[in-house]
């Protein structure tokens, strides 16, 4: 199947105003009688479900946890960018369109990352007269920060919490349009398996987490907003219960998935511990806006701060490498994520990494609390601290900050055109589970930005492109198609109930964590990535035959919950490795070790970049790598949609 | 360095099922971990012998999504202050302890299994009034109404609320006037709040009373347990805006 993505005509500035104007509409009469089906209750699900209710259209909304409100949007913290240009320092649409899409390595999409730009600046009036309590200057006006990748203060935020703040607005609009009726509301209830009747997405079928029970339902249109696939890692900074189940399930059901080796790695995370780890803890980017990254210049020191004989403080400032500043001068600690965690790493692989495993640098806030007093930077960062002193148990404010990259967020995901729609009709993906707007790298604060304009503004339009094909309730739980599914989905759980095997399914789940870290992680190669999936077919048949999950399917069953997750996750995880071997270049969130600027490229030569940089192909990977289900152990079919940059023009991505 | 405990834990297989304590010993538990992780550590023991594993509620752990709950030695999210029980770490536990770990008790959050109960209460008082009910796409400029630093911070402190029930659970009478007032007082100290103060706070009240949460008898236990230090005063401000309304209501002005 071609890829076909419905670019509008036109200026890029005109795109989206066009595609508005030509898109379909549905009369006020005819919205109520269609139906749609929308999982995930995030701030692209719940943001969709609230205006989709409001425009007058019928809303079933799902989530796996006990209540919307916990969506992990919810962990957000540092901000949401916009390009209101309120601080008057050189902001605009094109800056932020242009921002973003050098921020993703040039590998996304011009036109949807325009539309995103333009409606940003829509998402912080709607917030704020939901009452979002954004942070505010003395004189009753919005605050702004700056933020990683970029050079001019777009960054909205409210205190270290602003994805929470963000996400109670689109929850209380969500629960006003469930008293209203409009919304249809199904909390712990999972989604299995996605419904094609024709070809078309015309339901799901979910398990419902309380009772077991297995039903149906029906709709005129599928939405997910089922967020990133980071679990794969199984250290990450996503929520226990985050999962890839309904991308994997709808891919396999034959929707593309696009681009999965794009994985953020987040910088300034805190590091790992020990085995028993269940996930790491986030430290926002934001605190970069104050706190210095450095490790020790020599190996002596580091070793000797390893092994408690010596403290942050006892290294003077000439024996410090600010290794952010001395290698990206014009962006110093606030380089993009994908470059300040490679750098961290590096620093580490040399020998100098100052956590009691090695694995970690520090952020250090001597110098910002010198500057401005401890009471300033409590009162930016206060909770952070706070939260770093409860898991570290070590004072922020005397000793610098232990910070080492972890997983955090993947820009792939499901291939979608300009309307959000997959290439399978009536699937449409929003947010974090779709692939198209951070192309290689996600800049921060853009997250919960393309969250909130997909679900806001962009689905509520493109939509009726959908379902004025359609014949509103033309599709019931009474065809064949549903009771075929859910016998399937009841097979499945027939089959993990009865293997009776002797590991838990924590321990196949960190095994693959550790696979894909170790070999599909901050630096991939060739061999790594081949050795990775023989190794995952042989964990995933392990799986099969040795898992052990007590208990039964009917009620509450959390370690059969983990297993369908894991399931699916094992599966994907080998789509991960092949488009990470198939992608030979460096970009973004996507390392290949084999490709990077050496001392002797011109590039590096002329001053362009520096050796170990991200070196790009364009002439041979300037495309989204949309990978069709060919079966289970089969490799999976590579479909391209090639990428034009009209506007922006390809250049090596320097922060220098 | 390691701990060894005793845990006595609430087991009830399901919503109808009566509940005990069971008595489990918890071994060589590392004291860097968080007090979930020491649960996730004996339940991968617990499966390992072929029985069901503790059941409860987690999801971020890292103190913000307000899923997970557990009073853990009789005090919802345990004594620590301003935490919620998936930052709590071993690191604050001794030796030998032994320790006590039940659900969130209250007649409104039943138990469905083992330390996981249903929250959808709360869910249902937000749907009867606690938001400001704007229709996407309607909203002026962002910046055309200032709002004063003080007034905007005080309406953010109370919306830190992460809705878990620690108020509730903390409360002898069960009652959910924290989190209530916490919802109430946010919105309606924002001028954006102010068309429907009074429907929100008389609907929120009385969808509150609905679940069957009790009464406040201005004890402030609540405020004493809860992870994000909301305060007690916001519930003086909701009985004061809930006389204010209720008034109104009676001459039919609201």
């Amino acid at each position: 199947m071609a890829l076909k993505s419905y670019i509008p005509e036109g200026p890029i500035e005109e795109k989206w105003t066009n595609h508005k104007m030509n898109s379909k509409l549905i009369s006020p009469a005819n919205k109520r009688k269609f139906s749609v089906v929308i999982v995930g209750s995030g701030l692209a699900g719940a943001s969709a479900a609230a205006t989709l209710s409001e425009l007058g259209y019928k809303v079933k909304c799902f989530c796996y946890q006990d209540s919307p409100r916990r969506a992990h949007s919810i962990a957000a913290q540092g901000g949401i960018n916009a390009a209101k240009n309120y601080q008057n320092d050189g902001d605009s649409v094109q800056r932020l369109f242009y921002d973003t899409v050098k921020g993703g390595d040039f590998r996304s999409r011009e036109a949807n990352v325009h539309r995103l730009a333009e409606v940003s600046v829509n998402i912080i009036d709607q917030a704020t007269a939901q009452g979002v309590p954004f942070a505010r200057e003395y004189g009753g006006l919005l605050a702004n920060r700056s933020f990683g990748g970029a050079q001019v203060s777009r960054t909205f935020y409210a205190r270290g919490q602003t994805g929470q703040q963000l996400l109670l607005g689109a929850y209380q609009s969500l629960e006003k349009e469930i008293n209203k009726g409009g919304v249809e509301m199904f909390t712990r209830t999972e989604m299995l398996d996605l419904v094609l009747v024709d070809g078309h997405a015309k339901g799901i079928v979910v398990r419902d987490m309380k009772t077991g029970e297995i039903s149906s339902h029906a709709g005129d249109t599928v939405l997910l907003a089922t967020g990133g696939y980071g679990n794969v890692f199984y250290l990450s900074t996503n929520a226990m219960g985050c999962n890839a189940s309904a991308a994997v399930k709808a891919w396999k059901r034959g929707a593309y998935f696009a681009n999965p080796c794009y994985t953020q790695i987040h910088p300034t995370c805190i590091p790992v511990s020990g085995e028993y780890q269940s996930k790491l803890t986030l430290m926002s980017e934001s605190l970069r806006n104050d706190g210095r990254i450095w490790a020790p210049k020599s190996k002596e020191d580091a070793a000797a701060i390893r092994e408690g004989k010596k403290q942050a403080s006892d290294i003077p400032d000439e024996d410090r490498d600010y290794f952010l500043e001395r290698k990206y001068p014009a962006f110093g600690n606030l380089a993009p994520r994908d470059i300040s965690s490679r750098a961290a790493k590096e620093a580490c692989d040399d020998g100098r990494g100052v956590a009691k495993t090695g694995l970690g640098v520090y952020l250090d806030f001597r110098d910002a609390i010198g500057r401005l007093g401890e009471d300033a930077i409590r009162a930016r960062y206060g909770n952070l601290f706070q939260m770093y002193e409860k898991i570290q148990g070590e004072n922020p404010y005397k000793q610098p900050m232990m910070i080492y990259p972890a997983v955090h967020y993947t820009m792939g995901g499901l291939w979608v055109d300009y309307d959000l729609q997959s290439n399978l009709p009536g699937l449409h993906v929003l947010g974090e589970a779709n692939f198209s707007d951070h192309g290689a790298n996600r800049l921060g604060a853009s997250a919960l930005m393309q969250g909130l304009a997909d679900g806001y503004f962009v689905i509520p339009t493109t939509i009726a492109n959908y379902l004025s094909t359609q014949t509103p309730g033309a599709v019931t739980t009474d065809h064949p198609a549903f009771a075929q599914v859910e016998g399937e989905v009841k097979g499945i759980i027939d089959r993990l109930m009865s293997v009776n095997g002797t590991k838990t399914v924590d321990h196949f789940h960190r095994e693959m964590g550790l696979l894909t870290w170790d070999k599909c992680g901050m630096d991939r190669r060739k061999e790594g990535l081949e050795e990775a999936i023989a190794t995952v077919k042989k964990l995933r048949e392990e799986f099969w035959n040795d898992v052990r999950i007590p208990g039964n399917a009917n009620g509450i069953n959390m370690e059969l919950e983990k297993a369908m997750r894991v399931a699916d996750f094992l599966e994907f995880a080998e789509m991960l490795y092949v488009d990470a071997l198939n992608r030979e270049e460096s970009c973004g969130g996507h390392f290949r070790g084999e490709f990077q600027f050496t001392e002797e490229s011109p590039e590096v030569q002329a001053g362009k970049t520096q050796q170990g940089e991200a070196l790009r192909d364009d002439e041979n990977f300037c495309y989204s790598a949309a990978w069709e289900y060919a079966g289970y152990n089969e490799t999976p079919v590579l479909h391209k949609e090639v990428l034009e940059y009209e506007n922006v023009k390809l250049a090596i991505r320097s922060y220098a | 360095m390691t701990l060894n405990l005793t845990l006595k834990i609430w087991r009830q297989a399901g919503p109808d099922a009566t509940g005990q304590i069971e008595t489990r010993e918890a071994k060589s538990i590392p004291i860097e971990a968080s007090f979930l992780e020491m649960l996730d550590i004996v339940n991968q023991e617990i499966i390992q012998e072929g029985k069901d594993p503790i059941h409860f509620d987690h999801d971020c752990r890292e103190g913000i999504c307000g899923m997970c709950s557990l009073t853990i030695n009789g005090v919802p999210h345990s004594k620590e202050v301003g935490t919620t029980t998936c930052q709590v770490h071993m690191r604050k536990f001794n030796d030998g302890d032994t320790i006590w770990i039940e659900p969130f008790r209250a007649n409104s959050f039943p138990v469905l299994k083992d330390l996981i109960t249903d929250r959808t209460s709360f869910d249902n008082i937000i749907a009867a009034g606690g938001y400001i009910d704007v229709r996407t796409g309607a909203a002026p400029d962002a910046n055309s109404v200032p709002i004063p630093k003080e007034q905007s911070d005080w309406a953010f402190d109370a919306a830190t609320c992460i809705g878990c029930g620690a108020c509730v659970a903390s409360c002898k009478n069960s009652s959910a006037m924290l989190f209530v007032s916490a919802k109430a007082a946010h919105l309606n100290t924002l001028p954006q709040g102010q068309p429907e103060k009074d429907k929100r706070v008389l609907s929120m009240v009385r969808q509150m009373d609905k679940e069957g949460f009790g009464n406040c008898t201005n004890q402030y236990e609540c405020e004493a347990a809860c992870p994000k230090l909301i305060s007690a005063d916001n519930i003086a401000k909701l009985n004061r805006d809930y006389a204010v309304a209720a008034v109104k209501e009676a001459v039919s002005m609201v």
